[in-house]
């Protein structure tokens, strides 16, 4: 079947464009195509041929199927860059929405909504309309997706032209493909929403379920993915639910099984079966290792996963650790992953078996693997104490074969099953000593150095050893120079004779006098100072005895783990991030065609200050996360644009005097929630709130300086928002000093620089210093911050109210998270909040309460709140004329009464 | 929750774009080409490279490689990566019903249809369609069959997406191969350290209209519902994976399988057992290094199943250092031979009844002088390939393949047995 069309590629010599305009126009059908082909070739191969929109667009009202499908590909290339001209094609795209060959009319709105102008966009709302009902599957399927598409071009006008509630009746459809892909569209609008759109209720999941055993298998990923978001009311259900999943884990497509556990998984959480429980593990053990017969880069995911899975439930493959060992041929990435799981599923039981494959890959060629398998035998004798001599015998086999990063590994893990096991293997230190002089890594010598200073009194000739290292002090790296420094106090603390009192002096003349290093200057003068004032603190200081280190193999903390279990298969469950860690909504990046991308391309995010995913520390996501819905009306702008000169340029000028840190804020105040981690802000911690106080707003902001160095230069800026807050003042910090935490309260004004569109909570800020890159984090505006002093009404006037409010104006949810336990308190609570108590009354064991709270400019929220003291679940009834508001309001309340 | 990827590119072996398809416009196929053209540059080889990589500017991308093509998406959701993976070697199917083989030149010359299918398998990012079978019947490589006049097969939306109606045969007939893989590692001190065997029921169906089919095996569980008698024939299986055509419900039930099956050939089921096997062809190597200047080899293979069988093509790989030279080699029956460019000697044995063993004696030559520090000697295990036909280890059974056509037709099930060696790995002393 092979085609020839290789030689549309052949370009004519010079006036190409010209020739093809010609072509194109020519009066012969075939002539025509052939040259369309030819267009599309040189738009593969990167050719600008922008020019011949119009002539191209000419070519479109053709019968023909193919030469359509090649200048609709032509469109959504061009059209962006054509704006004016794309409206050529309208009519001939209403036209094929409405042919009678389905193909077409699925092709022409497929088409419509790649297309992302305007003006095609405002002409796609009726044949849409018309494809979701259409009476062909194939287009109300390609219709479904379409909706998902106008979404990220225009939220509004798919909320206006009720295009939701459309794909939601397509879930009852009778067609299984058509239900999946309105799930798939229902998931991605839903997770770039704040509000509550695709709801899975009883109904739907039964829906959902029965089309699972009917669509394809991508189908079926699509409606399992979107069932983990489901919570099951109580354990019957859940078990119904694993009931209904259970067949897939036999489908032939990994992504399916993967997909299944993952559902399984969530539900077992309620199940209390013990049973049932223990049976669903031994049913996901066959298809999890059937998932390592799979292609190398399916294993790759499979295992990624499969190393949460055994963290959260480790019997699960607890026998089968086997499967996990590697074959010659696994690509390396696999035979990483593998590694992984070994080292968690090792126990007493299997260790030695486990032990002899490390040794095996401790003597393959791949010099990182065979790190990663010695140090893995480090990590097993941590784990498991009865196993811990034969791991060490283990690595002094490998340490006899002399191969130089084998030995240098071997001792960074000896050192750390030392600190496991304090007095307990120190015999072997001799045969350590031997491969002395082969160390040139720096984490290995920097090992070898603190056994030596560390055990110093058995060693006999430690000075001489650690004399050999001294004498190339000042070249070696900073962590080498800091390690030989502390053995060198331990040693002359332990062995106060003449040989280390003059290496004593000799290091700390080094370490003070010729160094650039303040963190090794500073330590070598605290231990100058400790040595020569009162030698026997120093004792206790130098040689205090050491925590005992644990096994570290279960890394992931717990709440983190179930995140990720939630997103198992997904990109998230690979990187073991959660997903707003490394999620980039950029809207609408400008579709450069090839020769403009690199000056537009990059225009919106150049500014990324995120690293590798994969590397130490997780990227920080750049602009807007997943949830944020980032709907601007018409096209969608980069996120922040206006924020990133203003930070830059702005406030070059500013006052870097050191500014008390605000008193009121600092010490007696709850602590703030994390936004920007450590890890992610190169050591720079950020935790912030906003606050009110007075009657004012403030941004209740502390920094935390983890880093090495002196971090100073802070400002500050915030996106555009719903309420337009901003800073008021400009933000006062002082530098901040390498481990140094400061508080401060940033006075903020709202109503500054509004963000169009549906009310969200999300405040996005940038901060930045002189040392480092810009960082971006994504807040929460708690609405109540909002609430003024001026919100207390009076009975008469809050009766009247709600009164004249229609009954559509009112709205209720549940807390059930919340818990009253005394009606004073709670009152108290809300009053500090603004919201304030007007009067309250006793239905049956219920206690009603009646409050009202008012925003600035704002109309009033009048509040319902219906609970029994003493028992969680708090129901909260509002009525406002202010109904974009609700769902904030909401939240803010859930937030008030936890 | 998941997500969407935003293109798809197919890229040349040095990470050039050949053809992309962008399905959501916020990615940029210069900056894709730029990271993936890094990314091979500094890993020097695709393989050391994990499949799924997080550039700084929030994009994801995950590949994989086919021949002298690489299949690349770019996400920037939280996509299913499985999903996605395991799409993208569909897409190599696909692209190999229609093309015969896919590789940059196959991609060039049909590159109209190439889009074409782009655009049919995925929309907005997300995986729709992906019978090669029953897209060829709309997606056409010769262009002047098409005809405005075309539909969307009823397969592409229907439960039943893999076949078509209206298919027609003059002989209606079926062949069902049951090819099992025998997995091993063997560890240097002679330890089995792993076993399993992988089965695949491979079927060719030439089958008219919508044949419904019952599949019975010997398999315990369902025997034991049915309240039959084993007498020790029924089988264990470990995990079974059915093709999309079988009513996983209906199985989950009551173990019966059944389909509608695609036309054609496809995997009907694949299955696992981890019991302990008998090395079937056991193979021993001892090695002599005489310092510097030569190596002498010595293997011996033994067959391990009963006589009545025979093993077929059987081959063994025997790992010999590289700068080996001057082979000299003697063999009580086939041929061996150095291979310099796999680093090996590979004996071949065309036919190795069961209960026989056979040896192989080899000398090589070494250079006198090696690089002092030089890196350790790859360490490469003893690896072996063979057939035996009409044989399975397993002890797997087809009871029966019931074929109901509403036509009535009668169509001949043809079944046949092979076991194969598959990662057959013995690690040298």
């Amino acid at each position: 079947m092979s085609g020839h069309d290789s030689k549309y590629f052949s370009t004519t010599k010079k006036g190409e464009i010209p020739e093809l305009k010609e072509e194109l126009n020519s009066q012969y059908k075939d002539k025509r195509k052939d040259a369309v082909k030819k267009v599309i070739a040189a738009m593969t191969v990167g050719k600008d041929v922008s020019s011949l929109f119009t002539d191209v667009v000419n070519c479109m009202q053709t019968e023909n199927l193919e030469l359509k499908k090649l200048v609709y590909l032509y469109l959504i290339n061009y059209a962006k860059s054509q704006p004016d001209l794309a409206i050529l094609a309208v009519n001939t795209f209403v036209k094929d929405s409405q042919d009678p060959n389905p193909l077409i009319r699925a092709l022409a709105v497929r088409t419509m909504g790649c297309i992302r102008v305007d003006k095609i966009t405002e002409y796609l709302c009726d044949p849409l309309q018309r494809c979701l009902k259409d009476d062909d599957p194939y287009v109300r399927k390609t219709a479904a997706i379409c909706v998902a598409k106008l979404y990220d071009i225009n939220a509004e006008l798919v909320e206006d032209r009720g295009f939701l509630e459309a794909l939601k009746d397509l879930i009852s459809d009778n067609n299984p493909m058509v239900v999946a892909n309105a799930v798939a569209a229902l998931a991605e609008i839903q997770d770039s929403s704040v509000r509550p759109i695709f709801e899975i209720t009883s109904h739907t999941l039964s829906k959902l379920l029965t089309a699972l055993n009917e669509c394809t298998e991508w189908g079926q990923v699509f409606i399992l993915d979107s069932l983990s978001r489901y919570k099951a009311a109580d354990a019957r259900e859940a078990e119904n639910i694993v009931e209904r999943v259970t067949p897939r884990l036999q489908h032939a497509n990994c992504a399916v099984v993967l997909s299944a556990v993952k559902i399984i998984l969530l539900q077992m959480e309620l199940i209390t079966s013990t049973d049932v429980v223990r049976n669903l593990c031994k049913k996901m053990a066959p298809p999890l290792v059937t998932l390592l017969s799979a292609e190398p880069e399916i294993q790759y995911v499979a295992l990624r996963n499969i190393n949460l899975i055994v963290q959260k439930r480790p019997t699960i493959l607890a026998h089968e650790i086997k499967v996990f060992f590697c074959k010659y041929n696994d690509p390396i990435y696999v035979k990483m992953e593998k590694l992984e799981i070994m080292i968690k599923l090792a126990s007493d039981r299997n260790i030695d078996q486990v032990l002899l494959e490390f040794k095996e890959y401790a003597t393959e060629v791949d010099v990182d693997f065979v790190r990663k398998a010695v140090r893995a035998i480090g990590r097993c004798a941590i784990k498991l104490e009865r196993a811990a001599e034969r791991c060490i015998s283990v690595l002094l086999e490998l340490i006899k074969i002399k191969v130089n990063y084998v030995v240098q590994e071997a001792i960074i893990v000896i050192k750390d099953i030392f600190r496991r096991y304090p007095n307990t293997y120190e015999s072997i230190i001799a045969t350590l000593c031997e491969s002395l002089d082969t160390l040139d890594e720096p984490e290995a010598k920097a090992s070898m150095i603190w056994i030596i200073g560390e055990y110093a009194e058995r060693i006999d000739n430690a000075d001489e050893l650690l004399e050999s290292f001294l004498e190339t002090f000042p070249e070696e790296p900073a962590l080498v120079q800091l390690q030989l420094l502390t053995a060198t106090v331990k040693l002359f603390l332990k062995k106060p004779t003449e040989g280390p009192q003059q290496m004593i002096q000799a290091v700390l003349n080094n370490a003070t006098v010729e160094t650039d290093n303040p963190d090794l200057r500073d330590r070598a003068y605290i231990y100058w100072r400790l040595l020569s004032t009162d030698p026997e603190a120093a004792k206790d200081v130098v040689l205090a005895e050491k925590p005992v280190i644990s096994d570290d193999s279960n890394q992931l903390d717990s709440s983190l783990l179930d995140e990720l279990l939630a997103n198992i298969s997904t990109l998230s469950s690979v990187y073991h991030k959660p997903p707003e860690s490394f999620v980039s909504r950029v809207k609408a990046a400008p579709r450069a065609d090839d020769e403009e991308f690199a000056d537009t391309a990059e225009g919106g995010y150049s500014e990324s200050p995120s690293q590798g995913v994969d590397g130490a520390s997780p990227s920080s996501s750049v602009g807007t996360s997943s949830n944020v819905p980032v709907k601007q009306p018409g096209a969608g702008s980069p996120p922040a644009p206006a924020a990133m000169p203003d930070l830059l340029g702005d406030l070059m000028g500013m006052d870097n005097a050191i500014v008390p840190v605000d008193e009121a804020a600092a010490p007696s105040s709850p602590p703030l929630p994390v936004l920007l981690p450590s890890t992610t802000g190169q050591g720079l911690q950020i935790s912030a709130q906003l606050t009110r106080r007075d009657g004012q707003i403030y941004y209740d902001i502390s920094f935390e300086n983890g880093t090495q160095g002196v971090l100073d230069g802070f400002m500050i800026q915030f996106n555009k928002n719903t309420f337009g807050l901003a800073a008021g003042e400009a933000l006062k910090v002082p530098p901040l000093q390498p481990g140094a935490t400061t508080r401060t309260l940033l006075q903020m004004v709202p109503f500054q620089n509004i963000a169009p569109g549906a009310p969200n909570s999300i405040l996005q800020v940038a901060v930045k210093n002189n040392q480092q890159p810009v960082w971006y984090f994504n807040d929460k505006i708690p609405l109540h911050v909002f609430f003024g002093e001026d919100g207390k009404m009076e009975r008469a006037s809050f009766l009247e109210g709600w009164k004249s409010l229609p009954d559509d104006h009112e709205f209720t949810k549940e807390f059930p998270g919340s818990v009253i336990s005394s009606i004073d308190a709670t009152v108290e609570r809300l009053a500090a909040a603004n919201v304030f108590f007007i009067a309250k009354r006793k239905n049956a064991n219920m206690d009603v309460l009646y409050l009202s709270a008012k925003m600035p400019r704002g109309i009033p929220f009048l509040i319902e709140i219906t609970a029994a003291v003493g028992v969680p679940g708090v129901k909260c009834a509002v009525k406002t004329a202010n109904k974009e508001m609700v769902p904030l309001f909401f939240e803010a309340m859930e937030a008030l009464t936890k | 929750m998941a997500g969407a990827v935003s293109a798809l590119f197919l890229l040349d072996i040095k990470g050039r774009v050949l053809v992309w398809r962008d399905y959501r416009g916020d990615v940029s196929a210069l900056q894709a080409e730029r990271f993936f053209t890094k990314l091979l540059d500094k890993e020097g080889d695709a393989e050391v490279q994990s499949p799924v990589v997080y550039d700084d500017a929030g994009v994801t991308y995950m590949f994989i490689q086919h021949n002298n093509v690489f299949l690349l998406t770019a996400a920037r959701q939280n996509c299913n990566a499985a999903s996605i993976l395991l799409f993208l070697h569909r897409v190599v199917d696909v692209f190999k019903h229609y093309f015969e083989e896919l590789e940059e030149e196959s991609l060039r010359d049909n590159f109209v249809v190439v889009y074409e299918l782009l655009d049919e398998m995925m929309d907005f990012g997300y995986p729709q369609y992906t019978e090669a079978k029953i897209l060829s019947e709309f997606i056409k490589t010769d262009a002047y069959r098409m005809e405005v006049s075309q539909r969307p097969p009823m397969a592409v939306t229907n439960a039943v997406s893999w076949r078509s109606e209206g298919i027609r045969y003059k002989k209606n007939e079926v062949f069902l191969d049951v090819v099992e893989s025998v997995n091993i590692l063997v560890n240097s001190n002679g330890q089995i350290v792993r076993s399993d065997v992988v089965g695949a029921l491979k079927m060719r169906t030439y089958l008219s209209g919508m044949p419904e089919c019952k599949l019975g095996l010997n398999d315990r569980v369902l025997l034991e519902a049915q309240g039959r008698a084993t007498k020790g024939k029924a089988i264990d299986l470990d995990d079974i994976k059915f093709h999309q055509c079988v009513r996983l419900a209906r199985f989950e039930n009551d173990r019966t399988i059944s389909f509608i099956p695609p036309d054609g050939s496809f995997d009907l089921m694949t299955y696992r057992l981890s019991t302990q096997v008998k090395p079937l062809i056991w193979v021993e190597a001892q090695i002599e290094k005489h310092s510097r200047s030569r190596i002498e080899l010595m293997v011996k293979a033994r067959s391990q199943f009963k006589e009545r069988s025979t093993a077929t093509n059987v081959e063994i790989e025997v790992p010999v250092p590289s700068d080996a030279t001057n082979p000299n080699i003697r063999t009580s029956m086939g041929s061996a031979a150095y291979a310099p460019e796999r680093d090996a000697m590979v004996w071949k044995v065309k036919s190795f009844p069961g209960g026989k063993e056979y040896m192989c004696r080899a000398e090589f030559s070494l250079p006198s002088i090696t690089a002092e520090e030089g890196a350790p000697e790859k360490k490469a295990p003893i690896r072996v390939k063979f057939e035996i036909p009409y044989f399975t280890v397993s002890g797997i059974q087809v009871r029966y393949l019931k074929i109901i056509e509403k036509s009535g037709y009668q169509a001949l099930p043809w079944v046949r047995y092979i076991t194969m060696a598959g990662e057959y790995e013995l690690r040298l002393i």
